[in-house]
């Protein structure tokens, strides 16, 4: 059996499905061996590596299984390498396969090679060059390994192509389960569990901050017991989205830049800040100086590098949240914090007189992405999994779309990868086919990877986009019109005709410019599960608020615009 | 400003390929200058030893060897002020072997610093000294001074807790115990 075939059979070993890929010379043995694979391994075609990444993420953040990219050589691996940041900084798993020129001629500047694991090893948990096929079935099981437990990333496999060619008369298989250097699954640590337990048992202003932690860990009923059982208010991040209901009682919103006045205010006014897989990114606390001083801090995380990295807690629980809030949860004591609780009420109405109404029902006769994101959310009955691209669209959408089950939110939460959406939407979409899925681009970041309608067109991806168009790179541009004088440097955009694009693509469109337009294009591309391009061309000057400006206090909250 | 000291960076590897690329990259993120570096491998078959040499504070420190631990091949990375090590570092200085006679002080030399003598040639002489970094900046500066030092060089710092066995030997067999099912 060849190297090619070797893999192939590992990967069904690792039980992977499908494979987002693109064929070029170094990896053309792999693909030969694929065209005997077609009924076992469904190859999706992109249209660029970097599509192959994106779409390989938002496979599997939607499903929970790690997303795989097959690849050749050079350009191919230097084009994935957006998406490998991106799942690194936004732990998603992904193991990268890419071909590498053969081993005699490492090193030479051979035609199309790279360095790929010199490139990568900053931006993977694990990178790894195959040079024999007796290599190939030891280096899959550990990528697998490693991708998946304790905190996920990207793993990348450069395989020359002699291993691909080379011939191996057996082929066995065994799953990595162990490596001694490598200790994923951290044992808890039962005094800090008590110490966390005893804090939260005092606590009158408790509030907690979930992370996307909590999701990677399957730990959301375990979540959310807990803070039934503590009657304990508390925020997402944005990556942590989704995690609990948009509607439960206990769920105040988001916290960060753009999140909710609420939780953030209340996270300089809270005793005790309980923070469950998240990392306390400079987009969550802003100033750190100021930041959550007044309280004690409980962080709970599975990565030994987190903790005390950026806030210093007073107590840090180390291991799978599942387990320590498990543990937290049998510990600790009923609880209720009604008045606490109800003292988020002033924030919440505030923000809704001074942004929320102005934004979903706006009275100026133009069309709003606040507006847009909320009809597309409750005509898909909050059940969809939203896909964002990242600026104003990413925050409006996060902002207004609404959820009521786990999974449901791809975005580029630390990378902030501008061209993220579309790709990852095609991922989505094949990791939960039975779900609908809603992608919300701006112009600016659709048209980065625009080129992926043509893996809509061949695969058949019944993905919704709706991409709010306003003409300009929004996000910048509000940095532009706050802090920079209004001087509006290169965020203006003229754009091609969206529909002719999507026409061309065989796919659904419709251009909407009112609330009118807006509601019968929504029930249009709902009518059936095939892809759909929804333009709306909204309100080109809008503002995405609240706001705390970055670096500045938690608390720093813009309403609007300072006249 | 924190206050910087000299830290001593231990780290214990599986003994792959590219290794020493991903632990200066975690140098690298943190601004961090690598003073001195030693390779070799350890007590234990198949793990290498890496001792690095770096002045930071605290904090710092605290975040890049938890960085380094995180990678896969590394099996522990520890870190350790002075006072808890036994150090030493090795210096040669090569001299003109008729600059050095003529000063007639090689004797002095010799029983001042404790210097070993490694090669005489007609035109050269190779002297070298083992000890801390003043000591053998000291050594180089009063040659330099009065004779001429044609070449000079120093290794990088080894060191050794004042502890009794290696550490990492006692997790290895904590962890093997462990997970002796898996393995």
């Amino acid at each position: 059996m060849t190297g090619s075939y070797i893999l192939l059979e590992s990967l069904l070993k690792e039980e992977v499905e499908t494979i987002f890929g693109y064929p070029g010379g170094q990896i053309i043995p792999v693909f030969d061996a694929l065209y005997d694979y077609k009924d076992k391994l469904n190859h999706i075609l992109v249209r660029h590596e970097q599509g192959a990444t994106h779409a390989a993420q938002g496979y599997a953040r939607v499903s929970g299984k790690p997303g795989v990219v097959l690849l050749t050589s050079g350009p191919g691996a230097t084009n994935a390498i957006t998406g490998i940041a991106d799942a690194m900084m936004d732990s998603t798993p992904m193991v990268v396969i890419a071909g590498q020129v053969p081993t005699e001629a490492l090193g030479s500047d051979a035609f199309q090679e790279t360095d790929l694991v010199g490139i990568t090893q900053p931006i993977t948990k694990w990178s790894y060059q195959i040079r024999s096929a007796e290599d190939i079935a030891w280096a899959v099981a550990r990528a697998f390994y490693i991708a998946t437990t304790g905190r996920p990333g990207p793993v990348v496999l450069d395989f020359t192509k002699n291993a691909q060619n080379e011939n191996l008369e057996e082929f066995t298989y065994q799953k990595c389960q162990f490596i001694r250097s490598y200790i994923p699954n951290i044992d808890i640590d039962n005094s800090k569990i008590n110490e966390a337990v005893n804090i939260i048992n005092n606590s009158k202003r408790p509030l907690a901050i979930i992370g996307q932690g909590v999701i990677l860990a399957n730990a959301e009923e375990e979540v959310l017991d807990f803070l039934e059982k503590g009657n304990i208010p508390a925020a997402t991040t944005l990556m942590g989205l989704s995690a609990i209901p948009t509607d439960h009682p206990l769920n105040k919103g988001m916290v960060g830049m753009h999140g909710n006045v609420g939780p953030n205010m209340m996270t300089n006014q809270c005793d005790v800040l309980i923070a469950i897989g998240m990392r306390f990114s400079d987009r969550v606390t802003g100033n750190l100086k100021t930041y959550a001083k007044q309280a004690k801090v409980i962080h709970f995380d599975i990565d030994p590098c987190e903790i005390g990295k950026n806030v210093k807690p007073t107590v840090g629980v180390l291991g799978d949240v599942k387990k320590t809030i498990k543990e937290v949860y049998e510990k600790m004591n009923n609880n209720v914090h009604y008045e606490w609780i109800n003292s988020f009420a002033t924030y919440e109405n505030r923000e809704q007189d001074k942004v929320v109404k102005k934004e979903i029902n706006p009275i100026d006769g133009r069309l709003h992405m606040g507006e847009v994101v909320r009809k597309v959310s409750e005509a898909s009955n909050k059940c969809a999994v939203l896909v964002t691209d990242v600026g104003q669209n990413q925050i409006m959408a996060t902002r207004y779309f609404q959820f009521s089950r786990s999974r449901s939110v791809i975005t580029s939460g630390g990378l902030g990868t501008m061209g993220f959406g579309l790709p990852a939407a095609i991922g989505a979409k094949i990791g939960a086919p039975e779900r609908t899925v809603c992608c919300f681009c701006g112009d600016g970041g659709f048209q980065m990877t625009l080129q992926e309608l043509g893996t809509i067109l061949q695969s058949k991806i019944g993905v919704k986009i709706i991409v709010l168009n306003n003409n300009k790179l929004g996000m910048v541009r509000q940095w532009q019109e706050l802090f920079f004088n209004e001087r509006y440097s290169f965020t203006d955009m003229i754009n091609p005709d969206f529909t002719l694009i999507a026409k061309a693509y065989g796919i659904g469109t419709a251009e909407v410019n009112t609330s009118e337009e807006l509601d019968s294009a929504i029930k249009d591309m709902f009518k059936d599960d095939k892809p759909y391009l929804l333009v709306a061309n909204v309100e080109k000057k809008g503002l995405v608020f609240p706001m705390t400006p970055g670096g500045t206090d938690v608390t720093n909250i813009l309403l609007e615009k300072k006249q | 400003m924190k206050e910087k000291i000299l830290y001593t960076v231990t780290i214990f590897s599986e003994n792959q390929v590219g290794l020493l690329n991903q632990i200066t990259i975690a140098f690298n993120r943190r601004q961090l200058n690598i003073e001195t570096l030693s390779v070799s491998p350890s007590a234990l078959e198949g793990v290498h030893k890496f001792t690095i040499t770096t002045w930071t504070d605290k904090d710092t420190i605290e975040m890049v060897i938890n960085q380094i631990d995180k990678r896969v091949d590394i099996l522990k990375a520890y870190y350790n002020t002075d006072d808890e090590l036994v150090f030493q570092e090795i210096a040669l200085y090569k001299i003109a072997t008729e600059s050095l006679l003529k000063a007639g002080t090689l004797e002095t030399l010799i029983r001042k610093y404790d210097i070993r003598v490694l090669e005489i040639t007609e035109t050269c002489v190779v002297l070298e000294k083992t000890g801390l970094y003043d000591e053998t900046q000291q050594l180089f500066h009063e040659l330099n001074d009065s004779i001429g030092v044609l070449q000079f060089i120093r290794s990088g710092r080894v060191a050794i807790t004042r502890s009794r066995l290696e550490r990492l030997s006692d997790m290895l067999a904590d962890i093997e115990e462990k997970y002796k099912n898996l393995m």
